[in-house]
Parts: structure tokens; sequence; C-alpha cells
């Protein structure tokens, strides 16, 4: 069960700067914990987050270990036409989910 | 897990002045004890990460399941009216076993009674996601807990459970969360201990959790034996925590740190 909450303005004004914010559901188990029996836990990650806008790549990060679990990622953009944002996060054991969301500019 | 041993001295001593209870007026949510960015968490959904779970729970909510073949839906339809102030009434009492039952073991009577399908474990995803559903659906409703007369026996046996000292720290609930409950333990508040906000997404935990673990959790730290999940004294805690946090609003899923 992955699951994405997307926080995206549904209008905004030509040349307005909006923020982005993005909850991707995600244990990130670091690699560097062990099991009662002295096993290394794999390590399960999400490794890279994009963003593009109409197509075209606006943001990516790339993610380690040292983040926590449910990765909450924001970032600020300007909007000059109305079009659809996709996200997508890519990790660990094939791990791949998208989201989109659209705006209205006016 | 955080020691409690530096500050037992100085609870033993106010411990023994006798435990007070709180004055209905003075009763503060554990969500006003925060730090305003733990609140920013909470307060905004797609912030919050406990509403992934509540995701998980409405997509599980729909998906048919056990011999029967059968969804929650089918049988309660729009969770939003038919399960809306349900959590504020639990644990509630329940016939066929002569016990209050708690939200999650509501749940999975469902499962193994109506859908005949196997008892979700204890703090699995599927039955926490479910649980913050449900609990969900009572957003800002005051909780009732309590009011079914065959619960006053349990609700009792919940409030020894909470005044008794326990542990190698010989401390009770009451000492810290009637007693002391506007100071800090290490770098935490203490709080009022009012359960209003389960299951919720902790920090430390990096996951939801039952009221049950961070019960086990406060057990465990005062340096007793923690019950299993399930066990009768949980409930009957958890009953207690309820029925004195009777009028407050639930905030299901909350975060703590
Ligand atoms: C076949 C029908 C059926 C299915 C399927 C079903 N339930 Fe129920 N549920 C009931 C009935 C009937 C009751 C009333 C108590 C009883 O008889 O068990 C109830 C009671 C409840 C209650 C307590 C309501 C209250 O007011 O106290 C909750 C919570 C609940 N169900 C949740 C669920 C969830 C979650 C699922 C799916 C995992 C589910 N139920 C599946 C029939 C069903
Ligand atoms: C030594 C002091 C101490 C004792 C004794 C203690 N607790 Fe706690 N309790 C805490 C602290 C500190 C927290 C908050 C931890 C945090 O969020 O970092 C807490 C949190 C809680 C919460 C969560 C409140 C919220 O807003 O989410 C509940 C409920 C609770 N305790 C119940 C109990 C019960 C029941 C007992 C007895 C079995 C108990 N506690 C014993 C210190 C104590």
């Amino acid at each position: 069960m992955a699951s994405a909450l997307i926080n995206v303005p549904a209008k905004a004004k030509r040349g307005d700067i909006i923020e982005i914010k993005t909850l991707m559901s995600h244990i990130m188990e670091t690699g560097y914990r062990h099991t009662a029996t002295g096993e290394v836990v794999p390590r399960d990650i999400i490794t890279s987050f994009t963003c593009r806008f109409n197509g075209a790549e606006i943001f990516r990060a790339d993610l380690f270990p040292a983040i926590s679990a449910n990765p909450f990622i924001t970032f600020f953009t300007t909007v000059t036409q109305s079009g659809k944002f996709e996200f997508e996060w890519i990790g660990d054991k094939g791990f791949s989910e998208t989201a989109s969301a659209s705006i209205t500019v006016e | 897990m955080r020691s409690f041993g530096a500050i037992t001295a100085a609870l033993l001593v106010a411990g023994a002045v006798g435990a007070t209870e709180i004055p209905q007026a003075e009763r503060r949510s554990g969500y006003s004890f925060m730090k305003p960015d733990t609140r920013a968490i909470q307060d905004e959904d797609t912030a919050n990460p406990g509403m992934l779970w509540v995701l998980d729970g409405e997509a599980l909510w729909k998906r048919k399941s056990g011999a029967t073949e059968k969804a929650c839906a089918d049988c309660h339809g729009d969770a939003r009216t038919s399960m809306k102030g349900v959590a504020a009434r639990y644990p509630a009492f329940d016939k066929a076993t002569g016990r209050p039952i708690d939200l999650e073991q509501r749940i999975n009577s469902c499962r193994s009674n109506h859908q005949q399908a196997t008892p979700l474990p204890f703090e699995s995803r599927e039955l926490l996601a479910l649980t913050a559903f449900v609990a969900r659906q009572s957003q800002g409703v005051p909780i009732e807990t309590g009011a079914d007369p065959q619960l006053a026996p349990f609700i009792a046996k919940g409030r020894e459970l909470y005044m008794q000292r326990q542990g190698q720290l010989n401390l009770g609930c009451t000492n810290c969360h009637d007693d002391n409950w506007d100071k800090r333990l290490a770098g935490s508040a203490i709080t009022q201990g009012h359960p209003t906000g389960y299951p919720l997404y902790r920090l430390e935990w990096q996951s939801l959790g039952s009221l049950q673990r961070r019960l086990r959790a406060c057990i465990t730290g005062i340096r007793a034996q923690a019950y299993d999940y399930g066990a009768p004294e949980l409930v009957e805690l958890e009953l207690y925590l309820m029925g004195r946090a009777r009028g407050m609003a639930l905030e299901a899923p909350a975060v703590r740190p």
C-alpha cells in the first residue's frame, strides 16, 4: 500500500510563486540496522523524486538513508501557464510511484 | 526508549503528596503542549503523515475480504455518515464477550464474524489504517465513552491501574499525568495523558501507532512489564483514559514528537 498526498493550488495568477507540498508513504529503511539475530536489515529507501510540469522537469531531489520515513518534500515554482504537474518517486526494490495535479493559471 | 530515571527522585517526593485529579476546566489535549512545528504537521492534512494511513484505510474499507467476499462498505456504506461519532464511544461494552473492547478489537470482530476473515495483527499496517480511517470520521466529535452502566466495573479497574505505583521506578500514571503534567521529562512535555488523538503519528516511531502502543511505552518507561497487546488491563486503561477525557474533542490522526 503506497499512497501520496499532494498539495498544489488549483488556481494561480500568471507569474505567481506557488508552493508545492508532497508526502509519500515509505518506510525509508536505512540499511544500517540489524535484527535481534544480527542480520542486516536491507536498505529500502526512495532514491529519487522528480517533478515535471507539462512534460519538462522543474525539480529533482536525490534521497539518502538519513531521510525519515514518509518523506515530505516541498518546493516553490513560478507558473506562467495552465497545466499538469507530474510527480515520480523511484527507489530500492523496484519502488516506483507516480501522482499528478493540475493547475489553472489566469 | 528515553530513560525516565533522571526525574524519579523528584517525582517520588511529589507523588507522596498524593494524586489529585485534574479539574474539568483545566484539561488540555496533548496538542496544546507541542511545539509550533509539530502542531503545523498535524494541522494540515497534506503534511500530516497519519493521513497516509487514513487513505490506505479508505481503500481497505471498500475492498472485499474473507469467505463472505464482503467489504466494510457493503454493510456500513459511506463511512462519513455511518462511522461518524463511533470512535468517540470506544472502548464500548461487547455483549458477546461480556467485556469492553476497543476500536481495533471491534474492527477485528467484524472481520472474524461478518467477513469470516482472519483477524488483523495488532499494530499491522492494515489494522492501523482501518482504525485511523474510522477514527478520522469522528474528528472534532466530543468523547462520550463510558456512558454505558455495564462499563462501570471496568472503568473502576482501569482507574485502579492508573493510580497504582508499579515498576522499578515505582510510579503510577497519575504521578506524572495528574501531578506533574505541567513539567518536562528530559526534553518531553509530560502532558495530561489524554487519548484524544489515537491512532497517531509519532515522529519517534516514524509510524502511526495505537493507544495501546503508547501505553506500553509508558509502562516500559517506568520499568514495569508491559501487558501484551489486547490484554484486558490495557483495554481497561484505555477505557478509563477515554472516560477521563469525556467531552474533549477527538483529533485522530494526531502527531506527537
Ligand atoms: C456483513 C456485514 C458487515 C461487514 C462486512 C462489516 N461489518 Fe462492521 N458491523 C456489522 C454489524 C451488524 C455491526 C453491529 C454489531 C454487531 O452485530 O457485530 C457492526 C459494527 C461495527 C462497528 C461498531 C459500530 C458502533 O456503532 O459501535 C465498527 C467500528 C465496524 N463495524 C467496522 C467495520 C469495519 C472496519 C469493517 C471492515 C473491515 C466491517 N465493520 C465489516 C456488520 C458488518
Ligand atoms: C515518568 C512519567 C510517566 C509515567 C509514570 C507515565 N507516563 Fe504517560 N507519558 C509520559 C510522557 C513524558 C509522555 C509524552 C512523551 C512524548 O510525547 O514524548 C507520555 C505520554 C502519554 C500519553 C499520550 C498523550 C498524547 O497526547 O498523545 C498517554 C495516553 C499516557 N502517557 C498514558 C500513561 C499511562 C496510562 C500511564 C500508566 C500506565 C503513564 N502514561 C505513565 C510520562 C509518563
